[in-house]
């Protein structure tokens, strides 16, 4: 049955904005991005909004949604009460190209930083042959659709403008823990980078990427904490680090 | 609000949306940080008053997991089931009590464990307060240089912490004596204390440092198929960690106060058999 409900979406660019309330139908079932696909065709026809697939799987829509980031796509209007006004602004961790829409490039350099899966030299290819335990734990990372709330949300970035240069972010220490386990790589100084180049050692585990995740990926327990672990390894534990010295290997067999 | 006085810096830096609020998040999202907040207060409270009582910790065969093992010459008699490798310690004067020389273990231990972490980093410095709140600090560097870069040495603290476990479940079996040394009966005290040294294991065995030293450090789980089944039961329990932190602080310092009041003779330690 449909009802009108009350939304608040920031409008603006990188220089200007302020939050417009407005009021609109919402039918049962709809999801925010329906509502302001809606509010686009009847009330705001330049509203800029980020999206795709509706789906869950594209990432693209990302915002903040009374406070909270999400994907508007998969956040349902009946969350809310019908007395609610519902608050929806763009991503208050990148910079704002215009209204919901965010200029995301910072995590596409961020990526470029990211060395690259170094399988050994002489594989041939097609040689490869892996059981299926030695890859799960890649595999939960490969889940993520890159939709960056668990950037977005990371207050070492959010909160910290000049972290940006030092700090990969969640997004990217699941890559490096994806490839730091990968019975195939053979990169021998990538938990040193990860805490050197890309700031593992800036994250204090508050997990709230890992709360915002919309693929469930458990961002801290899974990737960060074992990636902190690996670093302890060879950086903080000399017992480790004189054992991979006697017998001539890292600790990852 | 903005100050317009100061660097503006975070979500209020130049260039994000033009918003005034610190968040927009309409929940209670300070319910979760206060809790903890309390919580670990009142339970750091009361752990410093009895640390410092210095009395009231031995009740022939119950002894309390704050002084245990009690390794001073101070401690009372029959409670030093190590002996007294450390004799008695003074300090302009104070005598040091035991309970000072072996919480450091199991305060480092919980004090560098990556929940805890978490907990007190929101709740104490609000580092942040909650997700998508901002925080109230000018600048952040994490666990990168001192003091907090000695959160890395949490695996050491975890090693310490399963010694003491060993202790505290010896000191659970000792409690299946009767006051008078003979073997074979059982308490109310017995069962509070071997409730502490399971949930004690449960708590290290589900311990990020543990399923990392376990197996999670390997590359190839097939070539290591005892390790990985191992690793999969400590990733199971891994889910509960945080549970497991919060009853087993909880129950530490119950079965302290256990010890206190039978000790002190305001209740009778009742025996079933």
């Amino acid at each position: 049955m449909a009802k009108n409900i009350k939304l608040r979406i920031w409008r603006g660019d990188a220089n200007t904005g302020k939050l417009e309330d407005v009021s609109v139908e919402a039918n049962e079932g709809e999801v925010v991005l329906d509502v302001i696909h809606r509010v686009q065709a009847t009330q705001m026809g330049d509203l800029a909004v980020r999206w795709n697939c509706k789906a869950g799987k594209c990432g693209s829509c990302s915002m903040e949604i009374n406070g909270k980031p999400r994907l508007a796509c998969m956040t349902q209007v009946a969350n809310y009460a019908d007395d609610e006004t519902i608050t929806i602004t763009p991503l208050r961790a990148f910079p704002v190209i215009k209204d919901l829409v965010t200029d995301v490039s910072f995590n596409y350099k961020k990526a470029m930083e990211v060395e690259s899966f170094t399988p050994p030299a002489d594989l041939k290819p097609g040689a490869a042959r892996m059981q299926q335990i030695d890859v799960e734990r890649s595999q939960e990372f490969r889940k993520c659709i890159e939709c960056f709330l668990c950037q977005d949300t990371c207050h070492v970035i959010r909160d910290h403008e000049e972290n940006k240069k030092s700090f990969a972010g969640p997004r990217f220490f699941i890559r490096i823990a994806e490839l730091d386990m990968h019975p195939l790589d053979m990169l021998k100084n990538r938990k040193q980078k990860a805490q050197e180049e890309h700031g593992l050692g800036m994250c204090n585990i508050t997990k709230c990427c890992t709360e915002v995740c919309p693929e469930h990926i458990r961002i801290t327990d899974n990737a960060i904490i074992p990636m902190k672990e690996r670093v302890v390894d060879i950086k903080y534990d000399p017992v480790r680090w004189l054992g991979s010295k006697i017998r001539k290997r890292e600790g990852i067999v | 609000m903005i100050d317009s006085g100061k660097k503006k810096t975070g979500v209020f830096s130049a260039g994000r949306a033009l918003i005034t609020d610190r968040t927009l998040r309409t929940d209670k999202w300070w319910l979760q940080p206060a809790l903890t907040f309390s919580v670990l207060i009142l339970f750091v409270i009361y752990a410093t008053f009895r640390a410092f009582e210095n009395k009231s910790y031995f009740a022939e065969p119950l002894i309390s997991p704050f002084y245990s093992p009690c390794l001073s010459t101070a401690c009372v008699e029959g409670a030093s089931h190590l002996g007294t490798p450390v004799g008695s310690i003074t300090i302009f004067g104070l005598l040091i009590s035991p309970a000072l020389l072996i919480l450091i273990f199991p305060l480092g231990f919980r004090m560098t464990c990556y929940y805890y972490r978490k907990a007190y980093y929101r709740s104490f410095w609000m580092s942040p307060p909650a997700c998508a709140v901002a925080e109230p600090h000018k600048t952040y560097t994490g666990e990168t240089r001192a003091p907090l870069i000695l959160q890395n040495g949490h695996r050491w603290f975890f090693y310490a912490g399963l010694v003491l476990n060993v202790l505290l479940t010896y000191d659970a079996i000792i409690a299946f004596k009767n006051p008078e040394g003979q073997w074979g009966h059982m308490s109310v005290g017995t069962l509070v204390l071997l409730l502490n040294a399971s949930l004690l294991w449960l708590y290290s065995a589900s311990c990020h440092t543990c399923r990392h030293t376990i197996g999670g450090r390997l590359k190839h789980f097939s070539k290591h198929p005892i390790r990985y089944k191992t690793w999969t039961i400590v990733s199971r329990l891994n889910h509960y960690h945080p549970n497991f932190a919060w009853v087993s602080l909880i129950w530490v310092a119950f079965t302290d106060f256990y010890v206190r009041q039978v000790s002190s003779g305001a209740i009778t330690n009742f025996y079933f058999f």
